[in-house]
């Protein structure tokens, strides 16, 4: 994998995430445009996203679900608020309730996302800022459980071989 | 809950972090030992009220508390808030590593079939 830096700032409360692909700016813009594209990288692996929305203009607003092992489902949205084809992409992701509006109660990240020429590649940055510690908690708590689920099935593997 | 002590490797993670040079000097102090503001003026060589500012900074992302002792304010460190965020982007993390993966794979697939463009997947299936 070509992940070339992480860095966390819990005072900040941002995290930083650079990586870089074998392929030019512009396909790499695709799986953040192409709402078939972005659903299948976008929710963890045992959290499929469907994308049911996404207007990828500044102002627009992107709707999607994930769904969960049990079948259970957890929606969000976006709303889009810079965008600089092929190089920069800002938006606000959050969730959502049953029927699809933004749930103001929960925690809102901010997302900014910068594309640019690396050799033959791209290196993506993309910069999360979240409001508070609680809400952080919140976001990750679907994670984690994931990332347990997944260190375990490494476990396993390891220990079957 | 739970309240672990630090590993120093927690603690270097946690403080690579965080930009400020004096902020995390003022943060590692505390830790140690809860101190008074004019204390780490003198410390830092700066104005009470600069530091002042470094702490309420602090403050707010919950990585120090003041305590009145008298006249003076004294300003400990928060062990608990620090591990909590680091553990927290740490997950965040694993979730940003999961999305590169599946990235790539995806790239990776537009490589070998070029022609798939943005249709919806009924239309791709049609005649």
């Amino acid at each position: 994998m070509t992940v070339i830096d992480v860095r966390k700032d819990p005072q900040a409360l941002t995290l930083t995430f650079v990586a870089e692909f074998e392929a030019p700016v512009e396909r790499v813009w695709e799986v953040w445009a192409d709402p078939r594209r972005l659903e299948r990288w976008w929710g963890p692996p045992t959290w499929p996203a469907t994308f049911v929305e996404h207007q990828f203009v500044v102002g627009g607003r992107s709707r999607y679900y994930m769904t969960g092992p049990e079948g259970e489902k957890a929606g969000g949205w976006w709303v889009i608020t810079a965008i600089d084809e092929p190089h920069r992409l800002e938006f606000d992701d959050g969730f959502a309730g049953e029927d699809g509006e933004p749930n103001t109660a929960m925690p809102t990240t901010h997302a900014v996302v910068t594309l640019e020429a690396a050799g033959s590649g791209t290196r993506m940055t993309t910069v999360s800022t979240f409001t508070s510690l609680e809400d952080l908690e919140r976001l990750t708590a679907m994670g984690m459980e994931e990332g347990m689920r997944e260190a375990m099935g490494q476990i396993d593997a390891v220990l079957a071989g | 809950m739970v309240v672990r002590e630090l590993s120093p490797d927690e603690v270097d993670r946690i403080f690579h972090g965080l930009a400020d040079a004096t902020r995390r000097d003022i943060v590692e102090q505390v830790l140690r030992e809860a101190q008074s503001i004019s204390t780490l003026a003198r410390r830092y060589e700066m104005s009470f009220a600069a530091v002042q500012k470094h702490v309420a900074v602090l403050e707010r992302a919950a990585l120090v508390t003041k305590q009145r002792r008298g006249r003076e304010q004294l300003v400990h460190g928060n062990p608990e808030a620090l591990q909590r965020a680091a553990r927290l982007l740490e997950d965040y993390e694993r979730i940003w590593r999961h999305r590169v993966r599946a990235i790539e794979d995806i790239l990776a697939e537009d490589v070998s079939s070029p022609d798939i463009r943005t249709q919806d997947p009924e239309e791709r299936t049609g005649p």
